[in-house]
């Protein structure tokens, strides 16, 4: 039995699905322990109520004026005193972008060196192995922490979420905040009108490469991604050529994902892209050159020109769909 | 403006790597060596501070004997100095003992801002410039894409898990770099002459007993072999079916 805890990231009270994917793992670690979770910010109370789904025996729940931005380095003082007093074996996060100032803030108030970004994880004999890929994806490495708590961070979209049912105790924190305890403040915050799924939550990602011939046909892919629900990746040329932004490059200077399904689309396949999909369940790979090291990587490639191959795909599913 | 950056030397993103025989290292032997990449967009930003408010770049450096070769290139694109603290067998030590090396220097030397690569190609921990901001008591924020100073606060902009943010906080504080912050320069043959003359200091430094432990490396197992479903668009309702049907995943 290890004493687990988990720190929550919300948007508004509303869970993340790599959260329910923490408390899944989590709930595995503790075994018969009580698993306790703890929420931040406005809208903690909404957040609590649902995590009774995922295992979480207790929620600590903490809100104050002063934290306007929860999941940032600004928590860092509540979020060390309550893993000070509770004492656990293991922290675990999501791993985000979002999360990680306040798990290294977290970590070094608690002389505790971290290992993030986890895609497999195991309790042997009361110890943690955890596994994580290094060199872009080129190797992994299983890591054990000398030090308690060990502090781990999760990839999302790589382990099960399973449901439980158990009764949540809600505990409210009472930590005294000072305007001096937040250190960055956010001036603005914009999603333009996003409508797609996040690139490392989406089950299903659609990646253009420089076989799109140009930005604008990046069009095809929007049109493929918003008819499965998809997000839209690119590969590294892409990026480098403006046609699109940086915050979708996928490989070793981008994102790792994990998606069920992952359409490249004109992507060659440079190592450093493959190491960034390795993890996919499905690769679909459509390219004009048969001899592209995307194929060999792939599970299903077809040979051909994009430009032509997308539209008749989005053809093809629409009628599927119909006839369903 | 005293701006420091961190850079760690890596092995090239093209470089096959092998794990050594121990199986829980990676050979080092023949492998091209390079400045991490998020470590060019960071010392490109502190070149450009300078450039545009005066001051000194001082770049930092935990590495083995061999990275030395590789930090003397961050002297012609602007660096004034360079500091290696020599540490064998650190590539892989944990980001915390890496910090805090880094801190005990950095106490020791003035301050306006320090710029880190938001992560390394190598390790993929992305943790040292946080943890490094943390134990010296400042503020951090990591993924810059965009960034200026007004007044005596630092402005940034950055994507967070598909949102854009433009993030503030006052000066001292550290800053790690997105790819793209910057677009690196490459130096002209004056300043590659012109760095020759400028100081590299290095000095044998002791890593603490290690916070984690490797137990082993392995190669991700393979993925089973594909199949090329055809060729043209006449192959498309056959993968369709392949997704609907054998992988499931429509």
């Amino acid at each position: 039995m290890l004493k687990v805890l988990i720190f929550v990231e919300h948007k508004k009270g509303v869970i993340k699905k790599v959260t329910a994917e923490t408390l899944s793992v989590g709930k595995n670690i503790a075994g018969q322990a009580p698993l306790t979770a703890v929420v931040f910010g406005a809208g903690a109370k909404n957040a609590a109520s649902c995590l009774a789904k995922y295992g979480a025996d207790r929620v600590i729940v903490f809100e104050s004026e002063y934290l306007t931005n929860p999941m940032s380095k600004n928590a860092a003082k509540p979020l060390t005193d309550i893993i000070t007093q509770e004492q656990p074996d293991v922290v675990l996060f999501p791993h985000t972008a979002v999360i990680k100032e306040l798990l290294a803030a977290v970590s070094a108030n608690l002389g505790v060196s971290p290992i993030v970004d986890c895609v497999a994880i195991e309790n042997s004999d009361e110890k943690l192995v955890c596994c994580r890929s290094v060199y872009a994806g080129k190797i992994v490495a299983s890591l054990k922490s000398n030090q308690k708590p060990t502090i781990v961070s999760l990839r999302p979209n790589i382990f099960q979420i399973i449901e439980h049912s158990v009764d949540t105790k809600i505990e409210e924190f009472s930590f005294r905040m000072n305007a001096t305890d937040i250190l960055t403040t956010i001036r603005e915050i914009s999603c333009e009108g996003k409508t797609r799924p996040e690139l490392m939550e989406a089950k299903i990602i659609v990646a253009g490469g420089r076989g799109m011939g140009c930005a604008e046909n990046f069009v095809l892919l929007e049109q493929l991604a918003d008819f499965l629900g998809a997000a839209v990746g690119a590969s590294r040329s892409v990026v480098d050529a403006e046609w699109q932004p940086q915050c979708i490059q996928i490989g070793q200077t981008g994102k790792t994902v994990a998606p069920e399904l992952y359409i490249a689309c004109g992507i060659s396949g440079a190592i450093q892209h493959l190491a960034g999909i390795y993890s996919s369940k499905t690769i679909v790979a459509i390219n004009s050159d048969p001899d592209a090291p995307i194929f060999k990587i792939a599970d299903y490639g077809i040979v051909g020109d994009v430009r032509e191959i997308v539209p008749a795909l989005i053809l093809e599913l629409k009628k599927a769909k119909q006839s369903s | 403006m005293n701006i420091l950056i961190c850079v760690k030397v890596v092995p090239d993103s093209d470089t096959i790597i092998k794990i050594a025989p121990d199986g829980k290292t990676i050979d080092e032997t023949n492998i091209r060596l390079a400045i991490n990449p998020y470590d060019e967009y960071a010392l490109e930003a502190g070149v450009q501070l300078k450039e545009k408010f005066g001051g000194e770049v001082t770049v930092i450096s935990v590495g083995d004997e061999n990275a030395a070769g590789v930090i003397k290139k961050c002297l012609p694109v602007g660096a004034d100095k360079a500091l290696h603290l020599i540490a064998p067998n650190s590539r892989m030590a944990d980001a915390l003992s890496i910090a805090r090396m880094l801190a005990d220097e950095i106490r020791n030397h003035p301050f306006d801002i320090i710029f880190c690569g938001k992560t390394t190609i190598d390790a993929q921990n992305g943790l040292v410039g946080e943890l490094l901001g943390s134990l010296l008591n400042i503020p951090v924020i990591s993924a810059a894409s965009q960034f200026s100073i007004d007044g005596n606060r630092a402005v940034v902009s950055r994507d967070v898990d598909g949102t854009k943010e433009i993030v503030e906080c006052a000066l001292p504080c550290l800053v790690t770099a997105e790819k793209g912050l910057t677009k690196p320069r490459y130096p002209s043959l004056r300043e590659i002459m012109l760095a020759k003359k400028k100081q590299i200091d290095s000095r044998p430094v002791v890593l603490g007993d290690p916070n984690l432990c490797v137990l082993g490396m392995e190669y991700p197992p393979n993925r089973p072999p594909g199949k090329i479903v055809g060729e043209g668009v006449g192959a498309v309702p056959e993968l369709v079916r392949l997704l609907t049907e054998e992988a499931k995943v429509l």
